[in-house]
């Protein structure tokens, strides 16, 4: 290997990015490794892999790990949508956007279809994704049986034998407690038929979107030093009981704004007297369809 | 001699065959060539004094704790003759969640305390791979009805019970998948008298009824004499004395066992 071709090489962007931070704000050997492990990651859909998550400019639990995964694969010719719980005006997907924009020079846009590489918190977006297309997820929590075993050697030795029966523990409880699986969010998954996975805290609403997605889906937990990922068109299942099969909860209101009935619906405290008003969780769908419906844009 | 008296037929073969069996805990602590045989029906009793190395000798069956050397031959249903220290860690475990059973003295130990009766007991059964809700719970409900434990506290948690009621719990969480083989560490510790001989009882009985071999480790010799058809005497971890129960506490022969037997409080 020649000194030439050891030197990094940092991509030229199309916009300016900041001086004075190297691009995308990691180093670039920093990424490499992101690069590989995500590489692993898809690799063993669904395993976790751990990597050396760094400090970042804004604390752990705010997005660390997804921010790193963004940092390590954005590239000037990429279009970059973040949302946080599906909106895009947030505080978070706001700063993080415009973190991007600034370390990467990268074209940033609020569309789905338009995005090659889309950032999410907690939610996975209503228009379905294409080929081509990444989605990247911030974790929380990564282990999937940290509820009945809090020892790390021992979850990563029932992962190694899949033995996924405590899983199902919790499942039981629920049942027994509620009558029904009552976890609405961060469902588990069986991915691959093979790893036992958390999606994140997306609404059970979503996990449906998870199964066989043309769209490559990466997981970073920051805080945790996890990667994970369900690589295109892998089959992704929600874990049930034959006799209790998983069903999605569907809001029996349409959408306030935009009149859907087939997105995810946040509750909204609309004034003092305790009215109610229900409006799709992701902003630029309900958007896009009062655009379509002629409708002047009321921002959800 | 105990192998005249019992006499097994042609084709019948130990369960469980240990051999050279030792773990050494350092300044002769844990156990030291242990060997023995336990046969298909069989209770064996492991007596000694605190520290002679009873416990090391289970943690090593059930796969807590990995021996030094020796061997363990046993006959299973899923895989035919194994060596048990030699099994990959897959097939051990699988072995440990469908045909042993391990009872710990601390209930805690092998319950979940947090989750519901009904959930401890079905746990075995979801990692074989039962998926159906209904059916769990049905079994669970059965299985702490012939453990005489009372049905409608299916979906409390084990925190809740009793002691004795816990010790119940944890054996019918061990049962549920029908093991072959039992290891038990004082079943009875830290339970009072009537509670103790209940549980003796219950246990007599579901030995009998399963066809259960057990290896049941205790200082009280008085679970021994209810319970056992064989026993081992243990001192700093070598096994002093085998036989059978009757035997071995009527007429001891080794001076420990002597030691043992004289000092069982008269009733």
């Amino acid at each position: 290997m020649t000194a030439e071709s050891s030197r990094p090489r940092v991509p030229q962007g199309a916009g300016s990015a900041r001086p004075g931070y190297n691009y995308a704000f990691l180093d670039e050997a920093t990424k490499r490794e992101i690069r590989r492990k995500l590489l692993k990651a898809v690799a063993i859909p669904g395993h976790q892999v751990p990597f050396s998550s760094r400090e970042m400019p804004l604390p752990p639990g705010w997005g660390t790990g997804g921010i790193q995964v963004t940092a390590s694969l954005v590239g000037p010719a990429d279009v970059l949508k973040v949302i946080d719980q599906g909106a895009d005006d947030t505080t978070n997907a706001v700063s993080i956007r415009r973190f991007f924009a600034e370390t990467a020079g990268v074209e940033t846009t609020t569309s789905t279809r338009r995005a090659s590489l889309i950032q999410t918190r907690h939610r996975i977006p209503e228009t379905p994704l294409a080929e081509g297309q990444i989605l990247v997820f911030q974790v929380p929590l990564p282990e999937p049986l940290r509820f009945l075993e809090p020892r790390e050697s021992e979850t990563r030795r029932l992962h190694a034998l899949a033995e996924y029966g405590s899983a199902y523990v919790s499942l039981y409880e629920q049942v027994a407690r509620h009558g029904r699986i009552a976890q609405s969010y961060d469902y588990p998954v069986m991915v691959g038929g093979r790893y036992l996975m958390r999606p994140s805290p997306i609404p059970s609403f979503d996990n449906p979107k998870l199964d066989r997605n043309p769209a490559l889906l990466l997981f970073g937990a920051g805080r945790e030093r996890r990667l994970y990922a369900v690589p295109p068109y892998t089959p992704v299942e929600s874990l049930s009981f034959e006799d209790r099969p998983f069903a999605v909860e569907r809001s029996p209101q349409a959408c306030d704004l935009c009149g859907a009935t087939d997105s995810f619906l946040d509750e909204i405290v609309a004034d003092d007297a305790g009215s109610r008003l229900f409006a799709c969780s992701d902003s630029e769908y309900c958007n896009e369809r009062q655009r379509r419906l002629g409708r002047s844009v009321v921002a959800p | 001699m105990s192998r005249a008296l019992q006499e097994p037929a042609a084709e019948v073969r130990p369960l469980l065959s240990v051999s050279g069996l030792t773990k050494d805990h350092g300044g002769g602590h844990g156990c030291h060539d242990v060997a023995f045989e336990l046969w298909p029906g069989e209770i064996l009793g492991v007596v000694g004094e605190s520290g002679a190395g009873k416990s090391t000798l289970l943690d090593c069956l059930g796969g807590f704790a990995a021996p030094d050397a020796g061997r363990a031959d046993y006959q299973s249903r899923l895989f035919g003759p194994v060596e048990i220290f030699g099994l990959s860690e897959a097939r051990r475990r699988r072995l440990a969640r469908s045909e042993w059973g391990f009872v710990h003295q601390d209930a805690r130990r092998g319950l979940r305390l947090s989750v519901s009766a009904g959930g401890n007991i079905g746990e075995r059964l979801m990692a074989g791979g039962a998926r159906h809700y209904g059916d769990l719970r049905a079994r669970a409900g059965a299985w702490l009805e012939r453990l005489e434990l009372d049905p409608s506290r299916l979906d409390e948690a084990p925190r809740q019970f009793s002691g004795g009621m816990r010790q119940r719990l944890q054996i019918a969480r061990n049962l549920v998948t029908e093991p072959r083989l039992l290891l038990m560490d004082e079943p009875t510790g830290g339970l009072d008298l009537s509670v103790q001989a209940r549980l003796l009882d219950l246990l007599r009985g579901l030995v009998r009824d399963l066809g259960l071999s057990v290896v049941l480790v205790t200082h009280d010799l008085g679970v021994v004499r209810l319970l056992c058809d064989r026993m081992l005497v243990m001192e700093r971890g070598r096994v002093v004395e085998e036989g059978l129960t009757d035997q071995v506490l009527e007429d001891p022969q080794h001076a420990h066992s002597q030691r043992l037997v004289a000092s069982i409080l008269p009733v």
